[in-house]
């Protein structure tokens, strides 16, 4: 595991209404952070600093190779990613979706087969791998999303609010997704959820944010 | 008396006409009849306007797509200064007059015109330059609000994935396609439809400028009628194809934007 993001004292605000106030921390073991923290307190606008959709208005968010600073470009983002809680779907088939990733990577077709339809086993959609994405329902859609970010093996992995919008039987099957992706011990996976006993199921480390700022973590 | 008079006349005048056109529906019927056998005996006269129709508006439309997409892309996808400008100058724009845009080219293409050294009037590239002017600004208006209505979450989610900012792009028009393709369509229809420039650049000039359109509104004015009703029929036939392929095409669209909501 060479990648590490460290968050140092940033502050963001949407319409004058502050979001995140002072957070800091650093990811830089290898396992499954859980943020968890009351609907508001600023998780989803931390998730999407951390994943490089939007900047902080002040404070530092920094990704080390080593003790190297990384630039902010292409190549850094192409070793991270970010599964939003509404997973945006591709007009097209389910494996073609999973395979976007790789095709935009410039993977050669048997390398991508190899790698999505493993992805698609993993999250159990082999069976509808040739059927348009957009009639998954939205569970299976949350299992797309999951499986699309695995086939591009990112290094540290955002989930934010993975099973917030699924049925318990796919909120189970999320969490056993999880739980196998924690076995393989190859990246960081940062999850935020308000559900404090999904967290304790899924969590190395429980980071606890409220109020804009992540205040503990055990 | 005068009234005696008045009829007499009438009818003097009007006599030959009657005679040779008879009453009623004799000439409809006979023209339909004349107009099916031109149709499908294939007169070559027919054949070369309807291809040369095909020609220029195929042209056109080309023209107007490769130029009209990237404007529709660009203002769908970017905010930058004067967007809002653009934007509307392609709605109204939508709406040119024909006769207007052919005005314009006229007075630009004409001997005296600032062009008039490229001798492009009265040919083919003069009606594929007007019915390009008027088909760049319905396919770049509707790529913008196709594209303009894919959902945010598309493009983060290719940003999510690793894609570029070139590769984001492509992803969303990819995702507009079917709006896309209504509004290439659309422009299409436009053209295809379209008399009044045409005319007024291209000369109506037979077997080299003579279009459908225009040799519709030249035969109806001579009285030659089978001409113009084979050509209005087959207008009618590649109108209604065209508009069964955007009602298939937006139907495709809307059911697949349904799943979505």
């Amino acid at each position: 595991m060479d990648l590490k993001l460290i968050i140092s004292n940033i502050y963001k605000s949407y319409d004058r209404k502050p979001v995140l106030k002072d957070c800091s921390f650093s990811f830089d073991r290898s396992g499954t952070y859980v943020l968890i923290g009351p609907n508001g307190s600023g998780k989803s606008t931390f998730f999407r600093i951390c994943g490089l959709l939007e900047d902080p208005d002040e404070g530092e968010v920094n990704y080390f190779s080593g003790v190297h600073i990384l630039k902010r470009d292409i190549e850094l983002r192409r070793r991270i990613t970010l599964l939003l809680p509404k997973v945006g779907i591709f007009n097209t088939t389910v494996f073609k979706n999973a395979a976007y990733g790789l095709r935009i990577r410039g993977t050669k077709g048997p390398k991508i087969k190899e790698k999505v339809d493993k992805a698609l086993e993993f999250v159990g959609l082999t069976h509808k791998k040739n059927q348009n994405a957009l009639t998954l329902s939205s569970g299976e859609t949350q299992r797309l999303g999951i499986a699309r970010a695995m086939v591009i093996e990112p290094e540290i992995f955002f989930l934010d609010e993975p099973a917030a919008s699924v049925d318990q039987e796919n909120t189970e099957i999320i969490e056993d997704i999880i739980l196998k992706m924690k076995k393989e011990e190859r990246s960081i996976v940062v999850i935020a959820t308000h559900d404090m006993a999904q967290a304790k199921r899924l969590a190395d480390w429980l980071l606890l944010m409220k109020d804009g700022k992540i205040i503990s973590s055990w | 008396m005068v009234i005696d008079d008045w009829l007499f006349e009438l009818l003097w005048d009007f006599t030959p006409l009657i005679l040779y056109h008879g009453f009623g529906m004799d000439p409809i019927i006979e023209g339909f009849r004349r107009a099916f056998s031109l149709i499908f005996t294939l007169d070559p006269e027919l054949l070369s306007i309807i291809f040369l129709s095909l020609g220029v508006s195929g042209t056109a439309l080309i023209i107007a797509t490769v130029l009209g997409l990237p404007i529709g892309a660009l203002t769908g996808l970017k905010r930058f200064p004067g967007r809002g400008l653009i934007i509307s100058l392609l709605n109204t724009f939508m709406g040119l007059p024909p006769v207007v845009v052919g005005l314009f080219l006229y007075l630009l293409l004409s001997r005296r015109g600032p062009l008039g050294f490229m001798a492009l009037l009265y040919t083919p590239s003069a009606m594929i330059i007007a019915q390009s002017i008027l088909a760049f600004p319905i396919v770049a208006a509707l790529s913008h609000s196709a594209i303009k209505k894919i959902e945010p979450l598309i493009k983060q989610a290719s940003l999510t994935l690793g894609a570029t900012p070139f590769q984001v792009m492509i992803t969303i028009m990819k995702e507009a396609r079917y709006g896309i393709m209504s509004g290439v369509i659309a422009a299409l229809g436009r053209v295809m439809a379209e008399v009044g420039a045409i005319l007024i650049v291209g000369g109506n000039i037979a077997g080299y400028t003579r279009v459908m359109t225009t040799t519709i509104a030249l035969e109806t004015d001579k009285g030659n009628f089978e001409l113009a009703l084979a050509l209005g029929i087959i207008l009618l036939m590649l109108s209604f194809i065209i508009n069964m392929f955007l009602y298939l095409i937006q139907k495709k669209g809307v059911v697949e934007t349904a799943i979505w909501t």
